[in-house]
């Protein structure tokens, strides 16, 4: 009655998202008295497994097979729905980025499991285990409970803390007989090339919405994140009017963060919009409406226009920098 | 092309949700319930889809009466007909994938477009959960499709970019963001959504007994954020980031 997490490769990397959903795994073991395993598929799976059998699992499996050296949904959840069988795991989780999303229903369908989609905790109650989760863009909070023997899970990697290497190394087992990826194939990929840390990753975010006007506005964001070592963020209108890439929207829908300090220039505060980023621990807003709902969630508000405050924000925090 | 489009009926989105007192779900009195918006876009890349090829787009909502007027909404964004499938009590994803692959199995359409998620739940898997049901390939979260003959070429938004993935139709695929720009409903197109067929059937029609896998047990309000303060200048803002919150 094990569980088993699904680490997330990419160009042969293991991503960061696998490390709070390695914790989670462990958590939530912990919490049952079980154990946990890792499975890494894809190229580069293989020395993925070495490096993840120090993080706790009691096995390490990994693929490098065919039919699922790229990442597809079809060829993934076939393996893993196989190995879960096999082996008899009672949870299979992995991060809720936008691999983790595209697979782990499929999988729930193969295994007829129940899914709990972008956990944040989890406890012992009186339906057996009480995963949390946010709904309705965050304004609400559920408790949920998973009526079958498998459960198949997401969990929301900004709350959970990244695993630590330690204590005893796991085994490392290759998987056998893994299939073809049916019906599917990747062609190609166009990574958006950026000396910036990923959102979820970041401790500084400074983000724009459609107060920045145009590409000199998301010049000025730009530069205070290159400035603080911080990501680029946006709200959905900037996404939409095609100022930023997609995977930069934050929000309900996009990415949810949490870093120590985020900057909010010209956002409106859209519920979609601050149910990604709530869970910063400080908030900085500058608006020009005072009446901006961004204000009622921000630690600190500055009613202002933006290009001339953010101007004097990167002039300043130029200065702090030169004395510190 | 025959291309099957699920729908769900959601709380206007850009409003606040009110939870009832005893945590079994929100308030729904004096709530306006829209067509959730990334069904939306898979509608309108239905339709384009069909407007140059020639097709039928029909929609699939899982719900009570009330979900008529949902549909109607999405038929007049341009889609040909519906199917309401009536049951009298929500269903998790899990349930609802069970019934539109039920549907499927009758219609046997050469694409399911969907929205990537539903704005109210946020569980994003239904339409993966069907395409596992029925055994084929899935396109999640696209940015760009083509169709060309027996196969769909897909952009997908992922993480720090776009991967371009074929599949084999019949195939799933849902929406984001930067699909297209729906249209909005002309009053023409409004009057002629009310003659389209709306063929309200249920469950046993289909000769399924959908069950729910998960259950919410009950719904709170999220710790909220204490009270923020204004600052007047840039000055006093840094000079509170750095002594103040330590943040800088």
């Amino acid at each position: 009655m094990s569980i088993l997490v699904i680490a997330e490769l990419r160009e042969g990397d293991v991503r960061h998202a696998t490390y709070p959903a390695v914790a989670a795994g462990k958590k939530l073991a912990a919490l049952l008295g079980t154990d946990v395993d890792v499975v890494a598929l894809g190229k580069g799976a293989k020395a993925a497994a070495e490096r993840l059998k120090d993080f706790g699992p009691k096995t390490a499996w990994w693929s490098e097979a065919a039919g699922v050296a790229d990442y597809t949904a079809e060829g993934h959840a076939a393996a893993l729905a196989a190995l879960v069988k096999e082996k008899g795991y009672t949870a299979v989780l992995a991060a809720a980025t936008t691999t983790g999303k595209d697979l782990v229903p499929r999988l729930a369908a193969l295994l007829d499991a129940g899914m709990v989609s972008d956990v944040i905790g989890f406890a012992k109650g009186d339906a057996g285990t009480e995963y949390v989760r946010p709904m309705y863009a965050g304004n609400a909070e559920a408790r949920v409970a998973v009526d079958t023997p498998v459960h198949a899970l997401t969990v929301r990697e900004t709350a959970f803390d990244a695993a630590a290497p330690g204590g005893m190394a796991g085994a490392v087992a290759e998987l056998a007989g893994v299939g073809e990826a049916a019906g599917a194939k990747v062609v190609g990929y166009q990574f958006t090339k950026s000396g910036r840390p990923e959102l979820t990753e970041a401790k500084v975010i400074v983000s724009g919405g459609r107060g920045l006007k145009d590409a000199a506005g998301v010049k000025l964001v730009e530069e205070l994140a290159d400035l603080l070592g911080g990501a680029v963020g946006a709200s959905r209108a900037v996404v939409d009017e095609g100022l930023v890439p997609n995977d930069l929207q934050v929000g309900q829908t996009g990415k949810i963060v949490a870093p120590d300090l985020y900057f909010a220039f010209g956002i409106s505060g859209a519920i979609q919009h601050v149910a990604g980023m709530k869970a910063a621990k400080v908030i900085v807003a500058i608006n020009k409406d005072e009446e901006a709902p961004i204000f009622e969630v921000a630690d600190y508000g500055l009613v202002a226009d933006l290009f001339k405050t953010v101007p004097q924000l990167i002039e300043k925090v130029k200065e702090v920098k030169a004395k510190a | 092309m025959k291309i099957m489009v699920p729908v769900r009926r959601v709380p206007n989105p850009d409003v606040k949700v009110r939870l009832k007192k005893d945590g079994t779900g929100i308030e729904t009195e004096g709530v306006n319930f829209l067509v959730n918006p990334f069904d939306e876009y898979a509608i309108e890349e239905s339709v384009r889809l069909t407007e140059k090829a020639g097709g039928d787009v029909f929609l699939v909502t899982i719900g009570g009466p009330e979900n008529e007027e949902t549909l109607r909404a999405g038929l007049a964004l341009g889609a040909h007909r519906a199917y309401l499938v009536t049951v009298p009590a929500p269903l998790d994803s899990a349930g609802v994938a069970q019934l539109l692959a039920a549907v499927y199995a009758q219609e046997k359409p050469d694409l399911v477009m969907a929205g990537k998620q539903s704005v109210d739940t946020d569980n994003n898997q239904a339409a993966q959960m069907m395409a596992g049901l029925l055994g084929i390939p899935q396109a999640c979260f696209a940015y760009k499709v083509a169709v060309e003959g027996k196969t769909a070429t897909v952009q997908r938004e992922i993480d720090g970019g776009l991967e371009t993935k074929e599949v084999a139709l019949p195939a799933v695929i849902t929406a984001d963001l930067r699909l297209n720009q729906p249209r909005y409903a002309s009053l023409p197109a409004i009057m002629k959504a009310k003659k389209k067929e709306v063929k309200k059937v249920t469950p046993a029609d289909l000769g399924v007994s959908p069950v729910s896998r998960t259950r919410v047990l009950g719904l709170s309000a999220p710790p909220p954020r204490k009270a923020g303060q204004r600052v007047a200048s840039v000055d006093e803002l840094v000079e509170k980031l750095i002594n103040e919150a330590k943040a800088l």
